[in-house]
């Protein structure tokens, strides 16, 4: 199902956050939102949850606009992982999964079979299902996180939101997390601070500044040393993945300085400059 | 459009089988054992904590300053409701029983229920493991309203049912206030409406020492006493319908959003994508529960403590689901509250305990124990 943001902008506490974003997520794709900090990619990513109302612009799930749905509604065609980290109460991993089935269902009606072996591959997919019976509160954060990936998935959403899905999880999990969303074939919208990761897994990349969109398209148009320094304030290399293709980005820290002294003596002439 | 499909005989990642799983075996131990938490446990705890209700309500009924063996408070009972006779020389002992301590029993055992019902729905609508129903300023603003109607002959039209008229308006000015100063352009977030709650108990407590100490009579003092620690002494058969129909009402209604609670304790935008709007179901949940703590505050005052406790006694019991908590939660305030009212009339009799000091005597023994002996957690390591 196609996603498309829509003009969209956001306001909060009278500081604009989004600015006139539009983005095409079309069927089956995976889009990388990427940025500096504070570049509104959560924020936009909260207007296709419906955790957040644009103050203008729409989203649109194929010919429909989001916002003419009810929130059950739409959160049966879309499911979030969000930045929260899970629950308040010490619900069993298998419980919170099984809350995916919630816009599914009437009021408490109980889970059919069919949707109980969902939630339990889910849990195998995510490689959580040797921790159904363990309580969300004690487990590590990449545990956790996985929990909730489980549970988006049990959701059986035609299009998936992730905002930083690779947050606390070792390498092995991150890189099978997003190899998991390449191959289930739906629509996945997915905010990575990772850019080589990005590059691997996302179909194309939108790049945000300052709440607006500054490029987007494949890996490879957006990927580049004059972007980066641009965007992110950094001095990088690009090149080719030696296997894929795929460009990746190689970081060079500035020369090393004497000591702390002359780091924050440099760092305050040049917040000077861009003042 | 694709939908996801999960193919059950994929085969699975590579690194089968799994390292982790083999070098870190599932915990053993009573630290996660919860034998209750499944529905099927669930249900076999509120048949037995039925059981244990009706007979404790029984014991209750017959024992006090005049003892009744549990046989003959049975066949006093059975006389009561089906209009059977009784002998002549009874008549007495039937009037305590069928008079007086009935109705005090099952206003005990509706209370119970009702507070640890709301307790749990306070606790998730406002995500804060230490709130309990009288957060939100009820039980201040409820003695507000007692004491005025008390001090300066407010309603009374209502004859004996003003105070207690007096003290259901109060909680529900008191809510309204707390609800309209919490409220803000984003919304209600819990912690708002938690300071907000705890800064007008503050305010409303000041008020009424103003009251009482510019009253003209000493009674303002043992009125004050009344709602601020509790009491059924007052229970009569007249008191009970509404309570009774407004505590099992909101406690079915809370028992129907279950789902939806478990779902705002994920977090509000969590809950969102899930298809529950956080912020209109929390004005739900405020108002019902506002009216269910006022109408209990205004026939037993606030009793403190039971609707903290019980909520977490529940979830150690049967996991944080709250289609369980619900169930079982209503079963277990009634009991031990029935038990609590029980200990207050014969512990220094013929005088009685407030309600409140028992609540915490032995409820503060029996939490700590419970909480040491299980892997509980209070929302977070």
């Amino acid at each position: 199902m196609d996603l498309r943001l829509d003009g969209l902008s956001v306001e909060l506490g009278g500081e604009p956050i989004v600015r006139a974003l539009t983005l095409d997520v079309p069927d089956g794709q995976v889009v990388g939102l990427v940025g500096p900090n504070g570049s509104g990619k959560s924020t936009a990513l909260r207007c296709v949850y419906r955790a957040l109302r644009p103050d203008a612009g729409r989203v649109w799930l194929g010919a429909e606009d989001l916002s003419s749905l009810s929130l059950r509604l739409s959160a049966q065609r879309v499911a979030a992982l969000t930045q929260e980290s899970g629950s308040d109460l010490d619900f069993t991993v298998e419980e919170v999964v099984a809350l995916g089935r919630a816009p599914h269902l009437r009021g408490n009606q109980a889970l059919s079979a069919r949707e109980r072996d969902l939630c339990r591959n889910a849990m195998e997919l995510l490689d959580v299902a040797h921790l159904a019976h363990r309580g969300v509160l004690e487990l590590s954060g990449g545990e956790r996180q996985r929990v909730l990936v489980a549970r988006a998935l049990a959701q059986e959403p035609r299009v998936l939101v992730l905002d930083e899905p690779t947050n606390h999880l070792d390498v092995r999990h991150q890189v099978e997390l997003l190899s998991l969303v390449r191959g289930a074939g739906i629509t996945v919208l997915v905010v990575l601070h990772d850019l080589n990761l990005a590059s691997a897994a996302c179909d194309r990349i939108g790049v945000l500044s300052e709440g607006a969109l500054v490029a987007a398209g494949t890996p490879d148009e957006v990927l580049t040393p004059a972007l980066l320094r641009e965007v992110f304030g950094i001095e990088a290399s690009v090149v080719p993945h030696p296997l894929t293709g795929d460009p990746q980005v190689l970081y060079r820290l500035p020369p090393r300085p004497g000591h702390l002294d002359s780091v924050m003596s440099r760092k305050a002439s040049h917040d000077d400059q861009r003042s | 459009m694709r939908q996801l499909s999960v193919p059950p005989d994929e085969p699975r990642q590579a690194h089968s089988p799994d390292p982790r799983s083999a070098s870190t075996p599932a915990p053993a131990g009573p630290r996660r054992v919860r034998r209750l938490s499944t529905p099927a446990g669930a249900a076999l705890a509120a048949v037995v904590l039925g059981a244990v209700l009706a007979v404790s309500m029984v014991l209750a009924i017959g024992l006090g300053s005049a003892l009744v063996p549990p046989g003959e408070t049975v066949r006093y009972l059975w006389a009561a409701l089906t209009g059977g006779a009784i002998q002549a020389d009874e008549v007495v002992r039937y009037q305590i029983i069928w008079q007086i301590r009935t109705p005090r029993v099952i206003l005990a055992a509706l209370v119970g229920a009702g507070l640890g019902v709301v307790g749990v729905a306070v606790q998730a609508m406002v995500r804060n493991a230490l709130a309990d129903p009288y957060i939100l300023g009820v039980s201040s603003g409820a003695s507000v309203g007692a004491v005025l109607v008390g001090v300066f002959g407010a309603l009374s039209a209502l004859g004996v049912y003003a105070v207690s008229a007096g003290a259901f308006l109060g909680a529900l000015v008191a809510t309204l206030l707390v609800y309209l100063i919490a409220y803000s352009r984003t919304g209600v977030t819990p912690l708002r409406l938690v300071l907000t709650g705890v800064a007008l108990s503050f305010g409303f407590q000041a008020v009424m020492s103003v009251i009482i100490y510019l009253a003209p009579s000493s009674e303002a003092t043992s009125t004050v006493l009344f709602w601020s620690m509790g009491s059924f002494g007052a229970a009569t058969w007249g008191s009970l319908p509404v309570v009774a129909a407004v505590v099992v009402l909101g406690a079915v209604m809370l028992r129907g959003l279950a789902r939806p609670l478990d779902v705002m304790a994920l977090g509000d935008e969590t809950a969102a994508s899930l298809g529950i709007g956080a912020d209109r179901l929390r004005r739900w949940l405020f108002a019902l529960t506002a009216v269910m703590t006022g109408a209990m505050v205004a026939v037993s005052g606030a009793i403190g403590f039971v609707g903290l406790v019980i909520p977490h006694i529940v979830r150690m019991l049967v996991g944080a689901d709250h289609r369980r908590v619900l169930t079982v939660a209503p079963l277990v305030g009634a009991v031990f509250m029935v038990w609590v009212d029980l200990a207050s009339r014969v512990a220094a009799a013929p005088r009685e305990l407030p309600l409140g000091v028992i609540t915490a005597l032995i409820g503060v023994p029996v939490f700590i124990t419970l909480m040491r002996r299980r892997g509980y957690l209070f929302g977070g390591r």
